[in-house]
C-alpha cells in the first residue's frame, strides 16, 4: 500500500509539472534569471544523482570507478548514449571479474 | 474551424504516422535506458511489475531513479513529492515552450493527454518541427517511446530476476553512464554548464561525506544541491540572448 502511495505521488507530481503549463499557460517566461535557472536544472540534477552514487552502483567501488572513468572519457569524445552506457558496463564487468577471480 | 479548413491540412492519419516515424529512434534509446532502470529496481528489491508500473505512470529517467532511491530508503511522501518537483521542473519549461507551437484548435483534452508525454527527447523533436504541431502528430510521436520505455523496463525487470547478481550490479551502471553521456558534452561546450556540474557534484559529495549533513536523506540532498547549483549558474553564468 505504501509502495502504491509512493508511485501515485511520483506520477501525479510529474504529470502535473508537465500538463499544467501545457494546458494553462499561453505566455512566455520573461525573466532571464528563471530561464537560466531552468536551463541549468537538468545538468545539476544529473550531476548530483551521478556523483558520488555511481561509485556505489556495483559490488566493488573500484569496478564502478573504472566504469565511470570509461563513461566520462567516451562522453567527452561525444559518443552516443548507448555506446557510453554499455562501455561503462563492459569495463566495470571486466574490472569486477579481475577483482573476483584474479586478485 | 472554418479558418483552419481553408488551410490545406494533412489528414490526421498521415500526421500520426509521421509522428510514429519520428518516435522510432527515441523509442530505441528508451528501450535500453529503461532496461537498466528495470534491472536497478529489481536488484534493489522491487518486484518487476512495480518497476513497470513506475515506468508506465512516470515516463522519466532521472525522476524514476531518484524515486526508486527514496522508496528503497523509506523516505517521506513530502520528500518524494519535492524531489520529483525539482528534478522534473525542466518539463514545465518545455511544456511552456511547446505550448506556443501547438495549433490553434488543439483541444484542452488532448493537451492534457499529450502533456503526459513531455520528455526531453520528445520535446526536442516536436519543437524542431516546421510550423504548428497538431494532436495526431503528438500522439504518434509519443506512442513508440512510451512502449519502448515500458517494454524496456519489463525486459530489464525480468532479466534482473534471471541474470547472475554480478551482471545485474554491473548493468546498473548503465543508467549512470547515460547521465554522464548527457552532461559531459554540453559541459565541454559551455563554461556555465561545466561550472554547474562541478559545483553540484562537489555539494553532493559534501552532503554525503561531511558528518554534520548525514541526517539529510538522498531526496532532499538532490533538491538542495540542484537548486543551489542552478541558482549559482543563473547568477554567475547568465546565458547570452539566444543561447
Amino acid at each position: 500500500m505504501r509502495l502504491l502511495c509512493y508511485i501515485a505521488i511520483m506520477a501525479l507530481v510529474t504529470y502535473a509539472i508537465r500538463a499544467i503549463p501545457f494546458v494553462a499557460f499561453r505566455k512566455k517566461i520573461r525573466s532571464r534569471f528563471v530561464q537560466d535557472f531552468l536551463y541549468y536544472v537538468p545538468y545539476a540534477v544529473l550531476s548530483v544523482m551521478t556523483i558520488p552514487a555511481v561509485l556505489y552502483a556495483t559490488d566493488h567501488m573500484a569496478s564502478a570507478a573504472v566504469g565511470a572513468a570509461v563513461a566520462v572519457v567516451l562522453a567527452f569524445f561525444r559518443r552516443g548514449l548507448l555506446t557510453v552506457a554499455l562501455s561503462a558496463c563492459g569495463a566495470a564487468l571486466l574490472a569486477e571479474l579481475v577483482l573476483t577471480y584474479l586478485l | 474551424m472554418a479558418q483552419t479548413e481553408t488551410i490545406r491540412q494533412t489528414p490526421r492519419r498521415t500526421d500520426y504516422i509521421t509522428g510514429l516515424h519520428h518516435g522510432i529512434p527515441i523509442a530505441l534509446g528508451y528501450l535500453s535506458v529503461s532496461f537498466s532502470f528495470g534491472i536497478a529496481a529489481v536488484s534493489q528489491g522491487l518486484d518487476w511489475w512495480v518497476a513497470v508500473l513506475i515506468s508506465m505512470t512516470n515516463l522519466t529517467s532521472a525522476g524514476q531513479v531518484a524515486g526508486l532511491g527514496i522508496i528503497v530508503a523509506g523516505g517521506t511522501y513530502v520528500e518524494m513529492a519535492l524531489a520529483q518537483l525539482v528534478i522534473n521542473l525542466r518539463y514545465a519549461l518545455m511544456s511552456l515552450s511547446l505550448s506556443q507551437k501547438l495549433c490553434e484548435n488543439y483541444p484542452t483534452f488532448h493537451r492534457a493527454v499529450t502533456g503526459f508525454g513531455m520528455t526531453d527527447e520528445i520535446f526536442a523533436v516536436a519543437s524542431g518541427q516546421p510550423g504548428e504541431v497538431r494532436p495526431a502528430y503528438m500522439y504518434g510521436l509519443i506512442t513508440l517511446p512510451f512502449l519502448g520505455w515500458t517494454g524496456g523496463t519489463l525486459l530489464g525487470g525480468l532479466a534482473g530476476t534471471l541474470l547472475p547478481e554480478m551482471l545485474c550490479a554491473v548493468l546498473g551502471l548503465a543508467i549512470y553512464g547515460m547521465f554522464i553521456a548527457i552532461i559531459i558534452p554540453p559541459a565541454r561546450d559551455s563554461v556555465g554548464v561545466c561550472a554547474v556540474v562541478v559545483f553540484a557534484a562537489a555539494l553532493s559529495c559534501a552532503l554525503r561525506y561531511i558528518p554534520v549533513f548525514s541526517g539529510i536523506s538522498s531526496g532532499f540532498s538532490i533538491i538542495i544541491c540542484a537548486v543551489l547549483a542552478s541558482v549559482f549558474g543563473a547568477l554567475v553564468f547568465p546565458r547570452k540572448e539566444g543561447e
